[in-house]
């Protein structure tokens, strides 16, 4: 994998500055300012459509940006695939988590990076490597599956997940962009992931962690960025705020206010007596 | 879901540690769930039960006769099964094996050429015919079934058209005392002599398609990738699969198989019917599922869709023998189909229970 790239210490793996994109005429993200360093979880939160899925779009390299800069490693980039970020280190697990449920778990582990055997036309996958390596970057993880040859779609929600996080740091992610991974799971399974997102970051990963669950991302997080109709509502360190405030934020901040005070002008509305 | 795993039970911050993740199925459970076991309990079952009804059956040349027809189907199923497994159909693949022995013996005809001038332009046509397939479902992103149903039409009306164009015929021209026809022959349809037996070449090229196309299914990159594209195309997409290249490849793969067997038709009957080959998509497809691929893709086995043609040779054999009305062909072809698929269900429901 590469990376010969040695920046100045301090130097966050990924910065965002000033950034924005638009889709035809719709604004989706603009003034975007963003850290990710070694060792720290940086969580994203926001509503359906504030933009979080732009964002992880622009950083993941599936869209390029519009505006502002893009430093990876301090060096500007401006990235034409998923493959050019998966190349500097860059690594998205997506909501779907780009596995196939029919296919072994080994096989999934290696999609798109298969590792051969012998010279064509007869190069061959090394199963036996791939089985074997796959097994033991789940052990590292601390997740025995019972069978290595099962489809992935028998896993459980959390496992899928650690699979697919397993996966990217095995091919050499420094960032680890965490679309949603607690989304659809109860609170056991989610319990599960927010603790290989805690082992990801004390590996010295720079974790991107993207939910709408404040509670979650303050388990794990050490740097938070609200979203709100693509723009940066609120950017803090852990230090300078409480759970409480995240929720605040996330609940709608300022709007929730407005909110309230609109209703407490609103008279209940008549409601005409029942009779049975 | 969850009941085969054992880490749900986050217990410390650093994951705990392992046991043997290499332990595989039992060898039983393994078989069971390999998708063409559907199709060789009804292969047993089919040649059981004519071997019975039909006792003729048995003799070699019954032997040789059955697996001939079974080799027509299944050459082509092997491309068909593949690009199943890929996620895709193709109901072109029919006639197109017939456009195929088309371009073959009326372009070496009209311009006189040797008959290998033919062969190689209409590999050609046939794997841009694939090509163009392949090129237009990732252009429109209409589903294949559209696709290839336009293709389909369109190759039966050319077929027929440009043979009565050039020919003024619904037939092509006796090809047979060209130059190169009998090395061609040799090639593609002669026969090899086993104990006094007459088997087919086509016999001998379907075993090594699908001995080599399930290495590659199996065994490398390219085999990998088409089980992602057909199961799940997106995720494929996000780990660097080029979706759109493994898709055009696959219709290829069916364009060169349709090629393989329009070619065999040509010269072991020395003309070609424009009209014919409607139909036979079907029951390329028709095997391909017997032997257990998915229609959804994702799952499925070249060895399987051989299973497929072989039952279907055996089938339409044994009518033959059993002296029934021939007609009856299809009717068993659609139980056959049935049941096939019902079998394969209940034993992937079977395998995957624990």
């Amino acid at each position: 994998m590469p990376d010969p790239v040695t920046p100045e210490p301090g130097t966050p793996i990924v910065r965002l500055s000033d950034v924005g994109k638009r889709y035809g005429n719709i604004l989706a993200l603009s003034g975007v300012n963003l850290s990710v360093h070694r060792g720290e979880v940086t969580c994203i939160l926001g509503d359906n459509g504030a933009g979080k899925s732009t964002l992880i779009k622009i950083i993941s390299g599936l869209h390029p940006h519009d505006e502002g800069s893009y430093q990876v490693d301090g060096t500007q980039v401006r990235f034409g695939s998923p493959r050019d970020a998966l190349n500097r280190g860059i690594a998205t697990v997506y909501q779907d988590l780009a596995l196939v449920p029919l296919m072994p778990v080994w096989r999934n582990f290696f999609l798109g990076s298969e590792l051969t055997s012998g010279r064509w036309p007869v190069r061959r996958l090394d199963v036996a490597a791939m089985r074997r390596v796959a097994a033991d970057e789940l052990r590292k993880m601390g997740i025995d599956l019972p069978d290595i040859d099962a489809p992935v779609g028998k896993l459980s929600g959390g496992q899928m997940q650690v699979v697919s996080i397993a996966r990217a740091i095995h091919f050499g992610a420094r960032v680890l962009i965490l679309d949603e991974p607690t989304a659809a799971l109860g609170v056991k399974q989610s319990g599960v992931v927010l603790k290989y997102i805690a082992a990801a970051r004390d590996a010295g990963l720079g974790v991107i962690f993207i939910t709408h669950n404040p509670h979650h991302a303050f388990l794990v997080g050490n740097h938070f960025a609200v979203l709100n109709l693509g723009r940066m509502e609120l950017d803090a360190n852990r230090a300078d705020l409480t759970l409480e405030d995240l929720t605040q934020h996330m609940a709608g901040g300022a709007e929730l206010a407005a909110l309230e005070h609109e209703m407490q002008q609103i008279n209940a509305p008549e409601i005409g007596v029942v009779t049975a | 879901m969850s009941s085969t795993l054992t880490t749900d039970q986050p217990s410390s911050a650093v994951p705990t540690p392992p046991t043997s993740q290499l332990a595989r199925r039992s060898g039983l459970r393994r078989f069971l769930g390999r998708p063409e076991v559907g199709s060789l309990v009804g292969t047993v079952l089919v040649i059981v039960f004519f071997v019975i009804i039909a006792p003729p059956i048995r003799h070699g040349d019954s032997i040789s006769t059955v697996l001939y027809q079974s080799s027509t189907i299944g050459i082509v199923a092997v491309g068909v099964a593949l690009l199943m497994i890929g996620g895709e159909f193709d109901l072109s693949a029919g006639v197109a094996v017939i456009t195929s022995s088309l371009t073959a013996s009326m372009i070496a005809y009209q311009l006189g050429l040797n008959v290998w001038a033919g062969v190689l332009i209409a590999l050609v046509v046939s794997l841009g015919i694939g090509a163009f397939n392949g090129w237009l479902l990732n252009r429109t992103g209409l589903p294949s079934f559209l696709v290839t149903l336009a293709t389909f039409l369109m190759l039966q009306g050319i077929n027929l058209a440009v043979t009565k164009l050039v020919t003024g015929n619904v037939a092509t021209n006796d090809i047979s005392d060209m130059q190169g026809f009998s090395s061609a022959k040799a090639v593609f349809a002669s026969t090899v002599d086993i104990g006094g037996v007459a088997v087919s070449v086509l016999v001998f090229w379907w075993i090594a398609f699908v001995v080599v196309a399930t290495w590659v299914l199996l065994r490398t990159r390219a085999g990998n990738w088409i089980f992602a594209v057909g199961g799940k195309q997106d995720s494929a997409r996000a780990v660097g699969v080029p979706v759109r290249r493994t898709k055009v490849a696959l219709f290829m793969v069916v364009g060169f198989c349709a090629w393989f067997s329009g070619m065999q038709q040509l010269f072991a009957y020395n003309t070609v019917q424009s009209g014919q080959g409607v139909g036979m998509e079907l029951i390329y497809i028709a095997a391909a599922v017997v032997g257990g691929c998915l229609l959804t893709g994702g799952y499925g086995s070249v060895i399987g869709s051989a299973l497929g043609a072989l039952i279907f040779g055996v089938v339409q054999q044994g009518i033959v023998f059993a002296d029934w009305n021939p007609d009856w062909f299809k009717f068993f072809l659609g139980a056959v189909l049935l049941l096939a698929t019902l079998v394969n269900m209940y034993v992937r429901y079977q395998a995957n229970r624990r």
